[in-house]
This record gives structure tokens, C-alpha cells and sequence, in this order.
């Protein structure tokens, strides 16, 4: 299957600083991507180069198999920055109407489209307050709406969630998965790393300007899982030793093993049934998305230390 | 195109809609009249009156100074320094005199301090009383020489006319018309570049703390949002000022309906009769002869080139106006001295001006003129002076020409640094950074 967003080989310098460095990926119609990193660390840029407002300085990106082209694209995308914010002075619904023009929907369009998505969130009492009445929960609501109404194929949500109570938050999620459904593809930026796991199918990371990870949630827990498994027995057990494992914590029942290289599972439950403990739970430890994230981030700051030691 | 057209409508709608714009425009002409009025009221009422005793005991001077709108004199024989206060008198004016034919000395006791029109007056009065005396002693009429003065002068404005002969073409020199039309010209342009400019600013300023400028330049390209609203704001600005012109017609066409031209005519009439008015009053002018001047000028080319440079001007200072705001953060401070370097050009221009009605041919005026920054108050300042015989054809076309070449100039490089500004939060730019914006290809 094509995809519908690739990205090949994207590079954005500011003056000596390397914004965006080499990044590319590919994204499957419908899925849900996760785009991670630090603060600082090029996502707003890669973004800005994805929705046309900063022109890459190399590469390339192809928005369903053709080349992107800033002017007449934007129609397909939908992008709500994590600066967002409206006129304050406007009517909602005019506000709403403006914004659709400017996406290029034609009056006619633009007001059928508000009016259905308005409709669909309960906000057609609305239409007439102004946005400083609004509260910050409320205007979230607004810029979602705004952000997707044009039904765009590429939609680009950064910190979608951040100021919304749980009701509206989920009210929002399932309106990604409706999307998501119906074939757009979303890219999802945060900070919030359960939120990524929750939602996300496919994410990468980005630090410094560079990918360091690409892959599915499983695929990157996988990658960084560190065979530690959970065991539950039956009773508190004392002098646990075995040459196939390594206790790392106990608290009376429950163990915490690290599995020694090219040991099998079978070996270490092998173990426990030789000396007739019983098992209650056996499950591998898989590491967070967060745990990732930090040792990565800090990884790469430690071997800059070290470079900048022994340069 | 058809975005920039949408964005157009919204910064015309939203500001017209806005009370502001409505009580700016329909109460300005308003409050205007009122200051003026309530400006010459105050001066005519600050002013105290003063009643001041005479001590002249030679009596050629006491019987012959005249009572003035706030000065009163009166004759006394028994006043002293040290008693007109409590005889109800602000002061004492006494005059010293050994001969028949001046004063030696006069001098004025006062308790407080006088203001100084008061010194001027008496000591105008006492060298015209001391002419008069002068004149009578070698036998001349004061009266029938005041009379014949007057009447000379009167007669020779009659019959004086200045011409500009250019070629085989002659033409009248009205001065007194293109010093006016010109000078409203210009003031007109110094202000709107500074209301409108100020709002294109504060409009990008708006969009940039709102932290919509992202969303915006998400659909839109930043150079289509910049012009948008600078157009839009052209738009309001030219709203504006033609409601001001017929608001201003309305007014004057309500006071011509209880002020009939035979008032005005009447009016004139009996100034002029009168025997002993001020050399000021043979200077103002007939309002009819006001009306025949008004006439006389070539009001199709004026307008049309005003339109011209209100707009140009506008578009030449509006792209700068919008840069300054895109670059501006929280800080009203950071754009009053970012702005600096742009209201200076105009309040130079708004000087080369005022010199330029004086000297429309210097050349101060056509370097004022032909510049960018300065031409649209300079030339309009000129051009009502007459075309082509003080500004020829080939200069006005340079100033057009440098003109537009001039506003495109300012809304690219402007467009530049619009377009990395907006999106720049927390960090100050510097003149530096922006010039590197500026000249950086993409």
C-alpha cells in the first residue's frame, strides 16, 4: 500500500544550528503516528516543513505519492499548532467560516462543514458568543473543529489535549480514531508518552535533529526490553539462586529477574518448578515509552559529555 | 488570490464594525471644531482685565490712551504707589515728562505681575499717541493719512496679480491657495500614515500574541496575510476619509444654509467701511474671493494625485509598519523604539514639508519630493503650486515612479522579515538578525 505521507531525507538548517537532520519516514493511510522528543529537539520544524510554512533546505516529502505543494495542499492538511490561538474580538461561528475560506473551501462549503461539526460537538449555541468569552477547554474544542472540518487526508495535532478535562479529552480521541477510520492519517506530537501508547500505531523519536527510533509500540518495546520478567509465587521465598537468572528485587511474593543472555523462559521456569515453588504469575517486564524516552534523551546528552571530555 | 480577498474582507469588516471606527470618524470632525472653538475661548478668557489708574500731570498722554478689550485706563489726580490698590485699581501708570513733546519716563506699578501682552500694549499705545503728536506739530491729518494708508493698500491688492510664464503659457500665481491646499495635503498624509501605519502594526502585533499567526500561515501563505491586511486596512483608511469628506461638506453646506453669501457679503461690506479697523483686518480676505480662488484650482489633478500618494505613501510605510509588528514580543516598549527608525523619516518629511510651501521650486523640495520616504507629504505639498510650471512633468513622473518602486521594495524586504517574525516567540530580534532574514534565500 503507498503511503500517504513520506518524507525522505528532510534537512533545515538556522544559520549553524541543525534544526532538522536527515529524517525520513513513511506513513500508512489511516494510522496513527506518534512524533516524540524533547523540547527543542526539531518537531515544530519537521512540522513546519510538513505543512508548507518553512521550505526545507533538502529532501524531499511527497503527500499521497506526489510531490507536496505548499499552495494547493493546503486543503489536505490540517494542522493545530501548540501555539494556537484565535481572534479574540470574532464571532465563533464567523471565526470558524473564516478559517475554512482560508483553507479553501468556498462560502457555500465552509458553512455547511461548520455547521455539521458544530452540530456534532454541541456547540451550536455558540455561534454567536465571542472567542474571549470562551473558556480554554472551550476554544481546545474550537481549534479541533476548525483544525478538521475540511476533512483533510493529513492531520497534524500538536498537544492536542493539553487543558482539556478528561470528558473532552476523550471526546476529542475518538473523534482521532473516527478520523483515523475514515482514512486521514494523523500525526500526534507530546510529551505525554501514555498518551502515545494509548493512541499511537507507528511513532519515531527525535532528538538533536535526528531520528534515533522508528517503529510500531511493540516493535520499539521489543527493541528495548531487557528481559525482565515478573514472577508471583505462592509463598515468600527466601535464597532464590539460580545460574539462569538474577533476582533484582523482591517484595515477599513477587520477584523481579533479570534473564541472563541466551537463557530461555522455559529454563528459568524450569527453576522454580525443581524446587517445587509455585507459580501464580510469570510475565516479561516491557519497558515504557517514557523509560525509553528518558534513557534515549539522556544517552545522547551523556556521549556528548563524553565527546566534548575528550575532544 | 482568492485568500488574500477573503483575509481583505475580515481586517475591513471587523474594523469597520468596530465602535471605534465609528465614533473616530463621525465625532473627529466634532471634536475638532470643538477644540478649535473651545481653543479660542480659552485664550480669549485666560486673560484678565486690568483697570489701571493714570498719573500724567502734563495730561498729553492720559486723555489720548484708549480703553482695550481687557485694559481699562482712567485719569486720576490723587493716586499714589502707595494707595491705587486700596482706590480699587490693579495699577498705577505714571508718566514723567520735562517738555511738551515726549515722555521722559513712564512706568507702570503694579501689585502682581502683569502679562507681558499688557507692557506691549501700553508701550504701542504711547508711540502711536507720541506719532500722532509728532505729525499734528508738522501739520498732518492722522485721521485722513490712516484713511489713505488703507485705501492704498486696498487698491493696490486690487490691482496686483502675479503670473508664471512657462514657455508661451501664462498662468496665475495663486499663492495664498496652493500654500493652503498644499498644507492640508500634506498634513492629511502625515497623520494617516501615522493612524493606519500604527494600526497595521497593532493588527500584527494582535495576531502574533494571540498565537494565531501559526494557524494563519498554516493555510496561508505569510506575504498573502501580510498584504491582506494591509489592503484591508487601506480600505478602512479610504472609508474613512471619504466619510470625512462628506461629513465635512454636510457641515459646511448646514452653516452655508444659515450663514447666506449676502451675510458673508454684508459682512465684508461693513469691515470695510469702517474708518479706523486694524491693518489686520485689510488682510483677511473676501469669503467671496475665497470662493472665486477655490475655483480656480485644478482640483481633477489635485485629487487624483492625492489619492495617488495618500496611497502609495501608505503602502510604503504600511509593509514597514507590519514588519516592526511581526517582530515585536509582549513589550509595547520594544515597538516604540523599534519603531523609531521609521517615524522619523516620516516626521522629516512632515519638515521638508512646511519648507517645501515656502520654496516649492528648492532644492530641498525636489530631493523631498523625489525620495520615497518623504515624497508623498513633500510632493503634494508642491503640486498644488501648479504642474508643470513649479513641478515639471518629468519630476513628478520620477516621484511616481521611485514611489511605487519604493513600496514594493519595502513590502518585499518587509515580507522577509514578516515571515520568520511572526512565528518567533520569546526572543527579541535585533537589526542583525533581520537583515539576515532578510537576505536569506528560502
Amino acid at each position: 500500500m503507498s503511503s500517504s505521507l513520506e518524507v525522505r531525507q528532510l534537512k533545515k538548517n538556522f544559520s549553524s544550528q541543525k534544526a532538522v537532520d536527515d529524517i525520513s519516514f513513511a506513513l500508512a493511510p489511516g494510522s496513527v503516528f506518534g512524533l516524540l522528543g524533547p523540547n527543542g529537539a526539531g518537531k515544530t520544524t519537521l512540522i513546519r516543513m510538513i505543512t508548507g510554512i518553512f521550505y526545507p533546505d533538502e529532501g524531499e516529502i511527497l503527500l499521497n505519492g506526489k510531490k507536496f505543494n505548499p499552495e494547493k495542499d493546503t486543503i489536505n492538511i490540517g494542522y493545530m499548532p501548540e501555539e494556537r490561538g484565535l481572534y479574540k474580538k470574532m464571532k465563533i461561528g464567523e471565526h470558524a467560516l473564516y478559517l475554512a475560506q482560508l483553507k479553501g473551501l468556498s462560502k457555500k462549503e465552509a458553512f455547511e462543514k461548520v455547521k455539521y461539526w458544530f452540530e456534532k460537538f454541541e456547540m451550536q449555541t455558540w455561534w454567536h458568543k465571542k472567542v474571549e468569552d470562551l473558556s480554554k477547554g472551550m476554544s481546545q474544542k474550537l481549534q479541533f473543529v476548525i483544525t478538521v472540518l475540511h476533512e483533510p487526508s493529513l492531520i497534524i495535532l500538536d498537544e492536542p489535549f493539553s487543558g482539556l478535562d478528561p470528558v473532552n479529552a476523550n471526546l476529542i480521541k475518538e473523534e482521532i480514531y473516527q478520523l483515523a477510520k475514515r482514512g486521514s492519517t494523523i500525526i500526534f506530537s507530546t510529551h505525554r508518552m501514555e498518551q502515545v501508547e494509548e493512541i499511537c500505531d507507528h511513532i519515531i523519536l527525535v532528538n538533536e535533529g535526528k531520528k534515533i527510533l522508528d517503529g510500531t509500540v511493540g516493535e520499539v518495546k521489543q527493541q528495548f526490553k531487557e528481559h525482565l520478567f515478573s514472577v508471583k509465587t505462592a509463598h515468600a521465598m527466601e535464597h532464590i539462586l539460580s545460574p539462569a537468572f538474577e533476582l533484582i528485587a523482591q517484595n515477599s511474593q513477587m520477584l523481579k529477574i533479570k534473564i541472563r543472555e541466551g537463557v530461555s523462559n522455559n529454563e528459568v521456569l524450569q527453576y522454580f518448578i525443581q524446587n517445587n515453588i509455585q507459580i501464580l504469575e510469570f510475565h516479561e517486564i516491557l519497558p515504557s515509552l517514557n523509560e525509553i524516552f528518558i534513557r534515549l534523551v539522556e544517552q545522547g546528552k551523556a556521549s556528548r559529555q563524553f565527546q566534548k571530555d575528550i575532544a | 488570490m482568492k485568500k488574500v480577498w477573503v483575509i481583505i474582507q475580515r481586517e475591513y469588516i471587523t474594523r469597520v464594525r468596530n465602535k471605534t471606527f465609528l465614533v473616530s470618524t463621525f465625532l473627529l470632525p466634532v471634536v475638532m471644531i470643538a477644540i478649535i472653538i473651545g481653543a479660542a475661548y480659552i485664550g480669549k478668557e485666560s486673560s484678565r482685565s486690568y483697570k489701571f489708574a493714570i498719573h500724567d500731570p502734563s495730561g498729553q498722554y492720559a486723555s489720548r490712551i484708549k480703553n482695550e478689550q481687557k485694559l481699562f485706563f482712567s485719569k486720576t489726580e490723587d493716586c499714589t504707589e502707595m494707595n491705587f490698590k486700596e482706590k480699587g485699581y490693579d495699577g498705577l501708570l505714571r508718566f514723567y515728562t520735562s517738555n511738551k513733546v515726549k515722555a521722559d519716563s513712564v512706568r507702570l506699578f503694579t501689585s502682581e505681575q502683569t502679562g507681558l501682552s499688557v507692557d506691549e500694549n501700553i508701550i504701542l499705545q504711547i508711540a502711536k499717541i507720541e506719532e500722532a503728536h509728532v505729525m499734528e506739530s508738522n501739520g498732518i491729518n492722522k485721521s485722513l493719512l490712516d484713511s489713505i494708508q488703507q485705501e492704498s493698500n486696498i487698491s493696490a491688492k486690487k490691482i496686483y496679480q502675479s503670473y508664471i510664464i512657462k514657455g508661451s503659457s501664462i498662468k496665475e500665481d495663486n499663492k495664498a491657495l496652493a500654500y493652503g491646499i498644499g498644507f492640508a495635503c500634506g498634513i492629511i498624509i502625515y497623520l494617516t500614515l501615522f493612524i493606519y501605519g500604527a494600526s497595521v502594526m497593532r493588527g500584527v502585533m494582535e495576531e502574533k500574541m494571540n498565537r494565531i499567526a501559526e494557524v494563519m500561515v498554516s493555510s496561508v501563505k505569510p506575504f498573502q496575510l501580510m498584504m491582506g491586511k494591509i489592503i484591508g486596512i487601506a480600505a478602512v483608511g479610504l472609508t474613512q476619509l471619504l466619510l470625512w469628506v462628506l461629513l465635512l461638506t454636510a457641515l459646511s453646506s448646514a452653516s452655508a444654509y444659515f450663514l447666506t453669501p449676502d451675510t458673508f457679503t454684508e459682512g465684508n461690506a461693513a469691515m470695510q467701511n469702517l474708518p479706523q479697523q486694524n491693518v489686520g483686518a485689510a488682510n483677511s480676505m473676501n469669503v467671496l474671493e475665497i470662493q472665486n480662488i477655490l475655483m480656480a484650482a485644478n482640483w481633477g489633478t489635485i485629487i487624483g494625485l492625492f489619492i495617488f500618494y495618500f496611497i502609495g505613501g501608505y503602502l510604503f510605510y504600511a509593509a514597514l509598519f507590519a514588519a516592526i509588528g511581526s517582530v515585536v514580543n509582549e513589550d509595547p516598549q520594544e515597538a516604540q523604539s523599534l519603531m523609531m527608525p521609521i517615524t522619523m523619516p516620516i516626521i522629516f518629511g512632515f519638515l521638508i514639508m512646511t519648507a517645501s510651501i515656502e520654496n516649492p521650486t528648492g532644492d530641498l523640495a525636489f530631493w523631498g519630493s523625489v525620495i520615497p520616504f518623504t515624497s508623498p507629504m513633500v510632493m503634494m505639498a508642491r503640486i498644488p503650486s501648479g504642474i508643470p510650471e513649479n513641478v515639471p512633468y518629468w519630476q513628478l513622473l520620477l516621484s511616481m515612479f521611485l514611489l511605487i518602486a519604493g513600496f514594493i521594495a519595502t513590502t518585499w524586504l518587509s515580507g522577509k522579515i514578516y515571515r520568520t517574525g511572526i512565528l518567533m516567540y520569546g526572543k527579541k530580534a535585533s537589526w542583525k538578525e533581520m537583515s539576515k532574514w532578510v537576505f536569506r534565500k528560502k
